[in-house]
C-alpha cells in the first residue's frame, strides 16, 4: 500500500464475485483496492442473497494486488450486510492485517445521537427572543451594578481589583489610542470645514465655518467618533480576550478561587474606558477644531485670532458638559457590553471571532443609538 | 544491528535549538519500517521538540534528517508538503479544528488532497471513525465530546490519508488506564493493519513497555541522547543511572532536588 507511484499492471479495477465453495459461500476479491482511486465499489444490500441464512462466508483474497483502507471499507459493507442476513463471516480466511482492521469496525450502523432541534412556532420564537432580550438587559444591568459597587470599593481600597490590571488596560485604551483618535478627529474636523466653507463662502459668511466645526465637534462628532474607534479597538479586544480565557478554562479557574470576574476582569476594563473616554473626547475636540482651522485658514480669508474667537463664542459650557457626560456613558457602555459578550461566548476558536465581531457591532450600533437618545434629551432639556 | 527492515526516518548528529538555546544535540537515530519507536526522557528534555522537528515544524540547526533516504530539509517547501502527506500526527490534546464537526475534521484532508467525490469521502470518514470507535460522534462538535474521545477523533484524522508514518505526542496523557490501554491496542492494530511506522513520545511506562520495540532516551541535563533501544531492553539492561531511574520510577537522588 505504500508505493507512491502507480504501476499500470497493478491498477486492475477492483472486482468481486460470490460463489459457493465446498463449505459454504466464498467471496472472491481481485484487482487493486486503493481508496485514493475512488473506484471502490459498494457492496449491495442484496449482495448476499445467494448465500443461505445461517451459513458462514469465507473470503478469497489471493487475487488482490494492492489494497489499503478502501478494501476495508468494502469488507465493512459485507460485514454489515452479513449481520442483517445472519451470515457469519469467516474472518480467519482473511490475511491478518485485514482481519485486525475489520475486527475494529462495528457490525451495526451506529445510532447517532438525534439532534434536539425542534421547529418552534412564530409565537414561541417571539417569546423566546423577548425573554432572552430581557434576561440580557438584566444581566448587563447586574454586571453594571456589580462594577459600580466594585468601583466604590476600589475607591475605599477594599476591592480585589489589582491596580496593575487597571494601569495596563488604561494604558492600552488611552495613550496607545491617541494616534488613531487624533487622525480620525483631525480629518472629521477638516471635512466639516471643507463642506461648510464651500457653502458659507457663497453668503460671505466664511467665519461661521469656525462655529460649524466647533459646535459639531464639541456636541457630537468628537464623542461619537472616539466612541466608535474605541468600540472597534478596545471593545473588540476585550471581548476576544475574555472569550479566549473562557475557552482556556481560565474563567473557571477564577471562579473556583472565588475571585469575582466582575471585579477582577470587568472592573478594570470598564474603568479604563470610563477614565480614558472623557480625556480622549477633550483631545478629539481640540484636534478636530485644529483640523477645521487648518482648512479654514488655507481656504478662506480669515485670521487665526478671528477663527478662535468665533470658535470659543459658538458653543456654551452646557453643551460641552453634556457631551462630556455622554462620552463617559459611551465608555461604560462599550466596556460592559464587550465584557458581557466575551463572557457569554462559546469555547471554540470560531466563537472568539464571533464574540469580537459582535462586540464591535453592538458597540457601534449602541453608541449611535445612545447618542440619539441623548439628542432627544438635549432637545427636551433645551441645551 | 540485526534489524534488516528498511529505515524510514533517520537523523544524523542533529542539533535542535531555539535561537541560542540548545534543546538537544548529537541526535542520531534510525526508525525502521513497521516499528514503534519511542522517544523517552524526563519532562523538559526536548521530546516534543524532537517530534516537532521530525514532522517538519522545526528546522534543525545542524545535522541531517532523512525521510526514506531523501534529505528532508534540502527540498523545497512543496516537496516537504508532499512528504508530509505521508505523515499522520496525533497532537497532545487532539488539536481538532473547533469550528468543524468530528466528521468534517476527518474529511478535510481528504477534500484538500484527493479528488474523491463527497459520498466516497463520507464513506472513508465513517470507516476511519469506525476504526477508532467514534462513529456515533461523526456529527458532534469537538467541544461536545470528552478528552479521550477527542484523542481518538484526532487519531482518525491522523490516519485519514493512510499515512506511512504516524506520530503520537503523549497519546495516553490525561486518559484513564483503561482508555489508555485500549488506545495502545488500537495503535498496535493500526500498525499491523495499515503497515504503518509509528513514532511515539511518551513517558507512560506501562504503555511504552507494551507497545514500543525501539526508542531513544533523551537526557535533560547533558542535552544529548544517552541510550538507544526498546524500552524493555533499557529497563532490563541499561546501566545509565538516569535511564535506570526513569524505567524503575526511582527518585533522582543526585539530581535536581
Amino acid at each position: 500500500m505504500q508505493q507512491p507511484d502507480f504501476p499500470t499492471k497493478d491498477t486492475a479495477a477492483p472486482d468481486w464475485h460470490l460463489s459457493s465453495g465446498e463449505s459454504g459461500p466464498v467471496l472472491t476479491l481481485q484487482g487493486s483496492w486503493m481508496a485514493r482511486t475512488g473506484n471502490i465499489p459498494s457492496f449491495p444490500g442484496n449482495g448476499l442473497d445467494a448465500a443461505p441464512a445461517g451459513s458462514t462466508l469465507a473470503f478469497d483474497t489471493r487475487a488482490t494486488t494492492r489494497w489499503d483502507t478502501g478494501l476495508i471499507a468494502f469488507l465493512w459493507d459485507v460485514k454489515r450486510v452479513g449481520h442483517d442476513r445472519h451470515i457469519t463471516l469467516d474472518t480467519q480466511s482473511l490475511p491478518a492485517p485485514m482481519r485486525q482492521l475489520l475486527d475494529l469496525l462495528p457490525d451495526v450502523p451506529a445510532d447517532k445521537p438525534t439532534s434536539h432541534k425542534k421547529r418552534s412556532t412564530f409565537l414561541e420564537v417571539i417569546g423566546a427572543r423577548t425573554l432572552n432580550g430581557l434576561t440580557e438587559i438584566g444581566t448587563v444591568a447586574e454586571l453594571g451594578a456589580m462594577t459600580v459597587k466594585g468601583g466604590f470599593l476600589a475607591l475605599t481600597g477594599r476591592s480585589r481589583m489589582r491596580f496593575v490590571d487597571l494601569l495596563t488596560d488604561t494604558t492600552n485604551a488611552g495613550p496607545y489610542a491617541l494616534l488613531i483618535v487624533g487622525i480620525v478627529n483631525f480629518l472629521v474636523g477638516a471635512i466639516l470645514a471643507f463642506v461648510g466653507a464651500v457653502e458659507l463662502q457663497k453668503f460671505a459668511a466664511g467665519i461661521y465655518v469656525a462655529s460649524l466645526v466647533g459646535i459639531a465637534m464639541v456636541r457630537e462628532m468628537a464623542a461619537v467618533m472616539t466612541a466608535i474607534i474605541m468600540a472597534g479597538r478596545t471593545g473588540g479586544s476585550y471581548a476576544a480576550r475574555i472569550s479566549t480565557m473562557q475557552g482556556n478554562e481560565e474563567i473557571d479557574a477564577l471562579n473556583v478561587f472565588g475571585i469575582p470576574t466582575s471585579t477582577y476582569l470587568i472592573l478594570p476594563a470598564v474603568l479604563s474606558l470610563v477614565i480614558t473616554m472623557p480625556f480622549l473626547y477633550l483631545y478629539g475636540c481640540l484636534v478636530g477644531i485644529l483640523g477645521g482651522f487648518v482648512v479654514a485658514i488655507s481656504m478662506l480669508d480669515i485670521t487665526a485670532a478671528g477663527y478662535f474667537h468665533q470658535t470659543v463664542i459658538s458653543f456654551g459650557i452646557g453643551q460641552f458638559i453634556f457631551a462630556f457626560v455622554k462620552s463617559i456613558v459611551f465608555g461604560a457602555f462599550i466596556g460592559l457590553t464587550s465584557c458581557r459578550i466575551g463572557l457569554k461566548a462559546g469555547r471554540s476558536a470560531a466563537d472568539v471571532g464571533i464574540a469580537a465581531t459582535r462586540a464591535v457591532v453592538v458597540g457601534i450600533v449602541g453608541v449611535i443609538a445612545i447618542d440619539a437618545i441623548f439628542a432627544v434629551i438635549a432637545d427636551v432639556v433645551g441645551i | 544491528m540485526s534489524d534488516t527492515r528498511p529505515t524510514v526516518l533517520s537523523m544524523k548528529d542533529v542539533t535542535l535549538a531555539f535561537g541560542p538555546k540548545v534543546i538537544q544535540k548529537n541526535i542520531t537515530l534510525d526508525v525502521k519500517k513497521g516499528s514503534i519507536f519511542a522517544v523517552m526522557g524526563g519532562s523538559g528534555c526536548g521530546k516534543s521538540t524532537l517530534l516537532k522537528s521530525m514532522i517538519g515544524l522545526l528546522r534543525p540547526t545542524a545535522g541531517e534528517y532523512l525521510v526514506d533516504g531523501d534529505r528532508y530539509w534540502d527540498g523545497s517547501e512543496a516537496e516537504r508538503t508532499e512528504l508530509n502527506h505521508r505523515f499522520g500526527v496525533l497532537f497532545q490534546s487532539g488539536a481538532l479544528w473547533s469550528s468543524m464537526t468530528i466528521g468534517e475534521n476527518v474529511a478535510l484532508p481528504l477534500q484538500m488532497f484527493t479528488d474523491l467525490k463527497p459520498d466516497v469521502i463520507r464513506r472513508l470518514v465513517e470507516l476511519k471513525l469506525g476504526f477508532v470507535g467514534m462513529l456515533q460522534a461523526i456529527d458532534l462538535q469537538p467541544s461536545e465530546i470528552s478528552g479521550g474521545m477527542r484523542k481518538r477523533a484526532g487519531l482518525a484524522r491522523a490516519i485519514a490519508l493512510d499515512p506511512d508514518v504516524l506520530f503520537f505526542d503523549e497519546p495516553s496523557a490525561g486518559l484513564d488506564p483503561i482508555t489508555s490501554a485500549r488506545l495502545d491496542d488500537l495503535i498496535l492494530n493500526l500498525r499491523d493493519g495499515l503497515g504503518a511506522t509509528i513514532v511515539i513520545v511518551s513517558h507512560e511506562l506501562s504503555s511504552l513497555f507494551h507497545i514500543a520495540d525501539d526508542g531513544i532516551f533523551l537526557d535533560a541535563k547533558t542535552k544529548i541522547p544517552i541510550a538507544h533501544g526498546s524500552p524493555r531492553d533499557l529497563r532490563d539492561h541499561c546501566d545509565e543511572p538516569q535511564v535506570h531511574a526513569f524505567m524503575h520510577r526511582e527518585r533522582d537522588e543526585e539530581g535536581r532536588n
